[in-house]
């Protein structure tokens, strides 16, 4: 394996990158690439490739001309390089020469990059009760602990093997949350995207174990485009993990994401995303630019629908994790943690749609910036006319370090209903001074007491993660932020 | 008593904060298992002589030398001058919201034991004994998840001070008014915090404007602090004298 073969020449930022980033490798495993371009024949390409049926390939084609008549959106507060999208490669697979049926006919080389990245996909390795999609590129490589998952009932596979395994599914929840004319982002997806996650959950059923998915980009000049659609049954239980990363690579690489959540009667999705994609170098070269759209649609009364998000990688980041509050008494939740260090812009926040009656939000964000970094939140809370009683209740807090970052908040609300409450909290602090040398001469160094302030500081979004994530998040924070000070 | 260990050494020494000349010339010898308080009047550079011996980056030391352990201690980091067991208690404790009491504390002990190429302490022998001296300081168990002096009282401040420097163990404790603002009952806990570390391998310097607490922690040497040096030492008789007299028979010599 190659170590890693970025193209940075000064040693010692290298040294600083390496330490900072420690997922940039990239591994040297025969893909399957297509030329870049975009333009219908690729779609029936991809579509070809996949052996999709007939309503999938139309669907894909409808959402392309669809993208092909709009303009990239512009009211961001992001300063981004233009992306040209025929400069893109819009499928690259890891060369299977059949696609493996079990994990021990995966290439020895995946599984390897997948345990650098401390992910076992081994179910030997027995994590901790978690079973695993991973997605290389734009596919799915394997999935994990799906015999005992079957038992259950429980439908946990890569999107393209949902598609042909469960066409009647796919068919009825595809694109009913997120449609392709959501968005710029969401239509582009519609048509090019290769993989993903899928996941159904049978009525009363309470999902035995985490599933989480982890997605690495490892082609160069690629794009990744994976769709993850979540169907819980009515009564039904699941919680839900994505993590990503990508290698260290000097253009920037575009990752334009869909997910979409149903919750029926009684149901409840619990979503939480550590993402940690390359965030460029500290002069702000390279990166991911994340651009994703993510949706939950609480149908059923009494559904609960819960983002958690941990996000401090990426370049330029993009993305609104919402929910349709539209059953009676559905409970939408949003927390976040977004950091960004260095040249790091992440513009993020969530939307929360009062439809039903008694429906309760509740939205918990923490942006952090250190150096020239941008954080912006974006909310939106908006409650219908026929929504009595309903409640939402939005904390914002922003911390800078340095004085050369910036914080944004932009909450807005549109209530159409009296009988309904809305409370908002906002703060901005800082780092001190004081509050650093409390702890260092407590012994603490100085990296190791941010991590203690920052952690603090997103105690309640990091209280919401499942155990096994919240120390590797804890980690990250800290590791995202070697350098923030001085 | 000949055969007393020096701990603390400071030698014709020079701090300044800002452009401001405020330590000028002091001298001071500790040993170990000494007490030694520091009174004076406001501004007279008490807090200053802490924040040297801290290392704090505002303090500028422009002469002189501090020898700690017979280690050169303007050399060592912050960290490292806690680490080798030099403990600060703050005249104005720092509120630090969301990061509990409890896994600040353990941080700390940590990188102490990490610097003394210890293991991490065990999460219930550091839960125990937390327990146990926060019962001691009068310190209620849900302080303890609390974020360190977030929306504490100033008497709650200092005691959680002491209880800080009871689980850190150092070898010296400057102690920066611990007793200001202190209602009479926290002032008996505090000095039995403060007594039941002393012993004969530790030393503390318990700067403060009251006799009151030297009554409870009798002071083996009492010290005036006048314009950034020492003008006068003497028993606890001293302080006693102060207390009736003020510091005006003093200044004017
Ligand atoms: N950051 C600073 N900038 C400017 N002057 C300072 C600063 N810190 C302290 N000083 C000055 O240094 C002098 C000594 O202050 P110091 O806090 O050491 O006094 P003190 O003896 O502890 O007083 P008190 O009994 O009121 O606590 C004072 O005149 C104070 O105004
Ligand atoms: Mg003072």
């Amino acid at each position: 394996m190659d170590p890693d073969n970025n193209q940075v020449s000064n040693p010692e930022i290298d040294n600083l990158i390496e330490k900072n980033y420690e997922y940039g490798f990239t591994t040297d495993i025969e893909s399957e690439t297509i030329a870049p371009g975009l333009n219908e024949d690729v779609i029936r390409l991809i579509s070809k490739k996949k052996g999709e049926p007939q309503f999938l390939l139309d669907w894909r084609l409808k959402a392309f001309r669809h993208w092909s008549k709009l303009k990239e959106p512009a009211w961001g507060q992001l300063n981004i390089e233009k992306i040209n999208y025929q400069d893109i490669s819009y499928f690259s697979a890891p060369k299977l020469e059949n696609a493996p049926k079990s994990l021990d006919e995966v290439d020895p080389k995946l599984l390897e990059t997948y345990d650098k990245l401390g992910i076992p996909l081994h179910e030997r390795a027995k994590l901790a009760g978690v079973a695993v999609d991973a997605v290389f590129d734009s596919v799915s490589v394997a999935t994990t602990f799906k015999k005992k998952l079957l038992e259950a009932g429980v439908i946990f596979s890569s999107f393209s093997e949902a598609v042909k395994d469960h066409p009647e599914l796919i068919k009825k929840y595809l694109g009913k949350v997120v449609p392709y004319r959501d968005n710029y982002f969401a239509a582009l997806n519609a048509a090019v995207f290769t993989d993903g996650s899928f996941v159904y959950i049978p009525k009363g059923v309470r999902c035995p174990m985490e599933l989480s998915t982890y997605f690495r980009i490892n082609e160069a000049n690629t794009g990744q485009f994976e769709r993850t659609l979540i169907v819980a049954d009515e009564g039904s239980h699941v919680s839900y993990l994505e993590g990503c990363t990508a290698p260290m690579r000097d253009e920037n690489q575009l990752h334009a994401a869909v997910v979409e959540l149903v919750a029926l009667d009684d149901a409840e999705i619990k979503y939480s995303t550590v993402q940690n994609w390359y965030p460029g170098d500290e002069e702000g070269k390279g990166g991911i630019y994340n651009f994703v759209t993510k949706r939950g649609d609480c149908r059923g009364k009494n559904s609960k629908i819960s983002w958690t998000q941990i996000e401090t990688g990426s370049s330029v980041t993009w993305k609104y994790p919402s929910c349709l509050l539209r059953g009676d008494n559905s409970i939408g939740e949003f927390y976040s943690i977004a950091l960004s260090n260095h040249h790091q812009q992440a513009d993020t926040g969530t939307k929360m749609i009062h439809l039903g009656k008694n429906t309760k939000s509740k939205i918990i964000s923490k942006g952090i910036s250190a150096k020239k970094a941008q954080n912006t939140y974006r909310g939106l809370v908006t409650i219908a006319k026929n929504a009595n009683h309903s409640r939402n209740y939005t904390q914002c807090d922003s911390l800078l370090i340095g004085d050369k970052c910036g914080a944004h908040t932009f909450p807005s609300i549109g209530v159409n209903n009296s009988s309904s409450i809305l409370e908002h909290e906002a703060t901005t602090s800082k780092i001190s001074d004081d509050q650093l040398f409390y702890c260092i001469q407590r012994g603490i160094n100085e990296e190791d007491a941010i991590g203690l302030i920052i952690s603090g500081f997103c105690k309640e979004v990091l209280n919401e993660l499942p155990m096994e994530f919240a120390v590797e998040a804890r980690a990250l924070l800290q590791v995202n932020l070697e350098g923030a000070v001085g | 008593m000949s055969a007393k260990k020096t701990l603390l050494s400071i030698e014709n020494l020079d701090a300044s904060i800002g452009d401001k000349n405020i330590i000028k010339n002091l001298n001071l010898k500790i040993h170990y298992g000494e007490t030694h308080a520091i009174m004076g009047p406001n501004g007279s550079g008490k807090s200053t002589l802490a924040k040297a011996l801290a290392g704090h980056p505002d303090c500028k030391i422009t002469k002189g030398t501090i020898h700690f352990k017979n280690i050169d201690l303007l050399t060592l980091p912050v960290e490292e001058r806690s680490n080798e067991g030099l403990f600060l208690g703050f005249q104005y404790p720092i509120e630090i919201p969301g990061l509990s009491n409890s896994v600040f504390l353990k941080a700390a002990i940590n990188a102490k034991n990490k610097y003394q190429k210890l293991n991490d302490v065990s999460a219930t022998d550091f839960i125990k004994e937390l327990k146990q001296k926060a019962d001691m300081m009068g310190i209620n168990q849900s302080f303890l998840s609390r974020g360190v002096n977030e929306g504490y009282s100033g008497g709650e401040k200092k005691r959680n001070e002491i209880l800080q420097m009871l689980m850190l163990k150092p070898t010296l404790s400057v102690l920066d008014e611990t007793d200001s603002g202190l209602d009479i009952d926290s002032m008996k806990i505090v000095s039995k915090g403060i007594n039941s570390m002393l012993g004969e391998d530790t030393s503390s310097i318990v700067i403060t404007h009251y006799e009151r607490l030297l009554k409870y922690i009798k002071p083996d040497v009492v010290h005036v602090f006048h314009n950034g040096r020492i003008i006068k030492s003497g028993d606890y008789m001293l302080a006693r004298e102060l207390e009736e007299k003020g510091y005006e028979w003093l200044t004017n010599e």
